[in-house]
């Protein structure tokens, strides 16, 4: 027994010995220290041909994966299904299309609202969401967007749906075209939209859109969030919402340039990844020719307020 | 110049009981029921497992998960009729069995799967021995319970020794359905890491600095991202036990025991070790190999290990199969006695990725610092009866290892992480978020976290093919895979195209000898398994090269081997994470003869 230990011991040294050694080819010859004791009667059927020699014997000459590979050309792929030698044509094609769908061709489906809260103002309280939600392949999808606000009284303020071919077209990025409709305020407007959505350095998660709507008004927007990490479960997120025109929309009381911007603060607990409630803060300006009509209309530009929802997906 | 076989022959002698005892014969491990014979049967069907006390739904065979351990005995046929009573189609894939195509139970590559409620006949000759294992190749139901253990004994002695032995076959498995898993990793990247770097790690001096924070979010690449699906999706299992359930292996102090390690896992590459005992590898893949002493191994998904350990003394040890990024381990065992516990090792810190994970291998490694205080494991934490000591830096070889801080300072920010000139035949897309830049033979390192743990742990260049290779010529060619992938979007491929993209298979002609470069260019491990053949790592023992079916290309990394294309047919390629197939990071294989009309 423990001349058996002794041996694979014997045998292990010179393979751990290497490790230190990363360089190739390896030692060559293996001591000789431990075999000495070793009965030996039992090697007559041993292997003694040239692979030995060339391993164990004559270190310089290399041998099989120390051999340098040639250049021969590669054959042409095969135009066939070997399987279809051995099974029904017809049933193999079924099975091919789906391993093939099983190996990166499933369609996948998300709803996320990143924000959906009430919030406290002073005057008025109200109630915001924000949510998205596609369905598709990796490269292609249809995406779907709403977004909207409004008062405890007072009823919906402002609420849109947005319809999206979105299609990725970089590791990080997806550019989206489709259609917006408004149906809040009135009155309701409909869009062209041309934007892209995706992952910049640093970890932002940013959003740019363009607007065209039925009228010919041309409208932007830019948001973007990052998501920073207290805990594992702790997550503080700031966010940046820019609305822009290039011309004054006064029939919805949009003026040309920086019309809006929303800033906000919003920290939640990721009771699991996908429902995380969260309190923060939310602080909405008017600016510019925007600003005035909402002074004209008796309506405050600006507005801070304390908020409260859940962020959820599924 | 000694002929090790037959020294090994020669202390299977000396080496008592297992002298008067084939080894087959040997008490294999309670609690996993045996086939064998050359007729068997097999059932699929769904069932309930319980693990820790948890019932959870399975897919299981002959009612039993995991699946029974086939033993089979080199030489002989083996017919196995696998009835499949679920509602969908399933399948069974002899992993590591060298067989004619029709019998590899791919569907859709080498048959067209086993109907719901029908059966499939598979026979073929056994033409090796050695450890391997099976399972399901239909969606995802391997991760669901369809795995087993496959022993198959030599037809001569065995020229590994030893008195006893187990089989210890390594799982992960969730709460979770597989479909949810998919979904998830697929909508939210990085969605089971509960061990990200947070500003509360930032501010208590933990993981990456602020600079290295900045210099890593630039290039948005989370360092912390060392397995997709983690301990807070999985319970790690042996033997179908969770790490409470505390399966036993049982021995006699002074015994030679042999351990054969499977990784049956979906996800989770392990790092095993048992505190207390050196484990003398003998075996990797099935194959036998020159016998290496180390105190712990990496073993990725679906590779095997078979190691030899003599525990001397008459007390318990505890077997730790740790995931790799720390975050849950799978627990066992062995002791004299049942009912005998050892002390538990606490989870090790996860580890960060550094520059050479991404393919730059700048060298001037940081120290690691330690882990983000709020990082989570899971419930096999509590389980830990010791702390250990934070391991000795000194004596180990830093040249050639990663480690987890990096200093950025000395990095060219110009160096580009997408540039396709480095890799000419990726296909460029958004399925490629970066190419390695100056990827390195890492067959010397040990895998990620494990190159300062304070001990010997076994790295791919240790492993020596036991027996001459069967083939020595040198290749005739050779060929470049790049490994793809997209972490931000869960997409993986080869050579940037998924499954789904390509219907053209890789070409070899029958008997052709290539040489196959796996290129990394994603900062994940990846287990590349090939259907139908061995291939022989290229790490510089030339014709005593290992012989292996499936390899860790370690991220940022290249793994090289050389292998004869003599199996005829079509053949699966892939990442064997389970996911990461089914993302895409798969191909067919097709090999044949000279001149064969299309």
């Amino acid at each position: 027994m423990r001349l058996a230990c002794l041996a694979l011991v014997a045998l292990a040294s010179p393979a751990v010995a290497q490790d230190h050694s990363h360089h190739m080819p390896p030692p060559a010859a293996q001591p000789a220290t431990g075999h000495e004791g070793l009965d030996m009667g039992s090697m007559g059927d041993m292997d003694m041909s040239a692979g030995h020699e060339g391993h164990d014997m004559s270190p310089g000459e290399p041998t099989g994966t120390n051999l340098p590979a040639g250049n021969a050309p590669a054959p042409a792929a095969p135009m066939d299904h070997y399987a279809d030698r051995q099974f029904a044509p017809a049933a193999m094609a079924e099975a091919r299309h789906m391993m093939m769908r099983e190996g990166g061709g499933q369609t996948m489906a998300l709803i996320m609202f990143n924000i959906a809260e009430v919030q406290a103002r002073k005057g008025s309280d109200g109630y915001r969401w924000d949510g998205e939600g596609w369905f598709g392949g990796d490269i292609n999808r249809l995406t779907i967007k709403t977004e909207g606000e409004g008062a405890r009284r007072g009823g919906v303020e402002a609420a849109e749906i947005q319809a999206l071919y979105s299609r990725a077209i970089g590791p990080y990025f997806n550019l989206q075209a489709g259609i917006r409709h408004d149906f809040r305020p009135d009155p309701s407007r409909t869009y062209a939209v041309v934007g892209v959505e995706g992952l910049a350095p640093y970890w932002f998660e940013v959003e740019a859109a363009a607007f065209l709507s039925d009228k010919g008004d041309v409208l932007g927007r830019f948001e973007a969030y990052y998501d920073q990490r207290l805990t594992q479960r702790l997550v503080l997120q700031p966010r940046v919402e820019l609305n822009l025109a290039a011309q004054d929309v006064s029939e919805n009381r949009i003026g040309a340039g920086l019309s809006s911007a929303e800033l906000g603060l919003r920290l939640r607990y990721e009771i699991t990844r996908q429902f995380a409630p969260y309190v923060g803060v939310s602080h909405e300006a008017k600016v510019g020719q925007t600003a005035r009509y909402a002074r004209a209309d008796g309506d405050d530009p600006k507005s801070t307020g304390f908020v409260a929802g859940i962020r959820i997906w599924f | 110049m000694v002929d090790r076989r037959a020294i090994l022959r020669g202390s299977l002698a000396l080496g008592g009981i297992a002298a008067f005892m084939p080894a087959w014969a040997q008490p294999v491990s309670e609690g996993l029921p045996t086939v064998s014979g050359e007729d068997i049967t097999l059932r699929i069907a769904r069932q309930v497992m319980t693990i820790d006390g948890r019932r959870s739904p399975a897919v299981g065979i002959n009612g039993t998960v995991p699946a029974p351990l086939i033993r089979l005995r080199e030489g002989q046929n083996v017919r196995l009729n696998v009835i499949n009573e679920l509602d969908e189609d399933s399948s069974l894939h002899w992993h590591g069995l060298l067989l004619p195509p029709e019998q590899d139970g791919v569907p859709g590559v080498s048959f067209p799967g086993i109907r719901p409620r029908s059966s499939y006949l598979y026979q073929f000759p056994v033409r090796q021995n050695g450890t391997y294992w099976y399972h399901s190749h239909s969606g995802f139901q391997e991760q669901i319970g369809l795995y087993g253990p496959i022993i198959i004994d030599p037809a001569g002695a065995d020229p590994v020794a030893a008195d006893r032995e187990h089989v210890i076959l390594l799982s992960d498995h969730s709460q979770l359905s597989p479909e949810a898993i998919f979904h998830r990793m697929k909508v939210n990247p990085g969605h089971f890491n509960f061990q990200r770097q947070t500003l509360s790690g930032l501010i208590g001096d933990r993981d990456q600095s602020l600079k290295d924070r900045l210099a890593w979010g630039a290039m948005r690449m989370d360092p912390a991202d060392i397995s997709d699906a983690t301990g807070a999706a999985y319970t790690y299992l042996i033997n179908g036990h969770g790490p409470a359930d505390n399966w036993t292996a049982l021995f006699t102090p002074g015994q030679r025991v042999r351990l054969r390690v499977i990784n049956a896992s979906s996800m989770t590459n392990f790092n095993v070790r048992i505190p207390g005992l050196r484990l003398t590898v003998v075996q990797a893949d099935g194959q036998n190999v020159m016998p290496v002493e180390v105190d712990e191994f990496q073993i990725g998904v679906a590779e095997t290990y078979d190691v030899i350990v003599t525990p001397a003394e008459d007390r318990a040890f505890t077997f730790v199969g740790e995931a790799v990024d720390r975050s849950g381990m799978a627990r066992a065992t062995l002791a004299p006695r049942a009912g005998m516990v050892a002390p538990v090792p606490a989870l090790r810190p996860r580890p960060l990725a550094t520059m050479r994970d991404m393919g730059m291998d700048m060298g001037g490694e940081a120290a690691p610092r330690a882990v983000d205080p709020s990082a989570e494991q899971n419930a096999s934490r509590k389980l830990a009866t010791t702390t250990e000591a934070p391991p000795p830096h000194a004596g180990m070889d830093h040249a050639a290892m990663g480690h987890g801080g990096h200093d950025m300072g000395g990095m060219n920010h110009d160096m580009a992480m997408r540039d396709f000139a480095n890799a000419p035949q990726v296909k460029r897309g958004p399925g490629v978020q970066t190419l390695s830049p100056m990827p390195v033979d890492r067959t010397g390192d040990p895998g990620q976290g494990l190159a300062d743990v304070g001990h010997k742990v076994l790295v791919y260049r240790d492993l020596m093919a036991l027996d001459r290779n069967p083939d020595v010529r040198a290749p005739s060619r050779s060929i470049d895979i790049h490994l793809t992938g997209n972490m931000e979007r869960f997409m993986w491929s080869f050579d940037g195209a998924k499954m789904s993209d390509v219907h053209e298979p890789i070409p070899f002609v029958e008997g052709e000898r290539v040489r196959v470069k796996l290129i990394n260019d994603s900062m994940m491990a990846h287990p590349i398994h090939i259907h139908g053949h061995f291939f022989e790592l290229v790490t510089g023992h030339g014709d005593h090269a290992p012989r292996k079916h499936t390899v860790i290309v370690q991220p940022g990394g290249i793994v090289t081997w050389d292998f004869t294309a003599d199996a005829v047919g079509d053949w699966a390629f892939h990442c064997h994470m389970l996911y990461h197939m089914a993302a895409g990071m798969m191909r067919v294989v097709s090999v044949r003869p000279k001149g064969d009309a299309a």
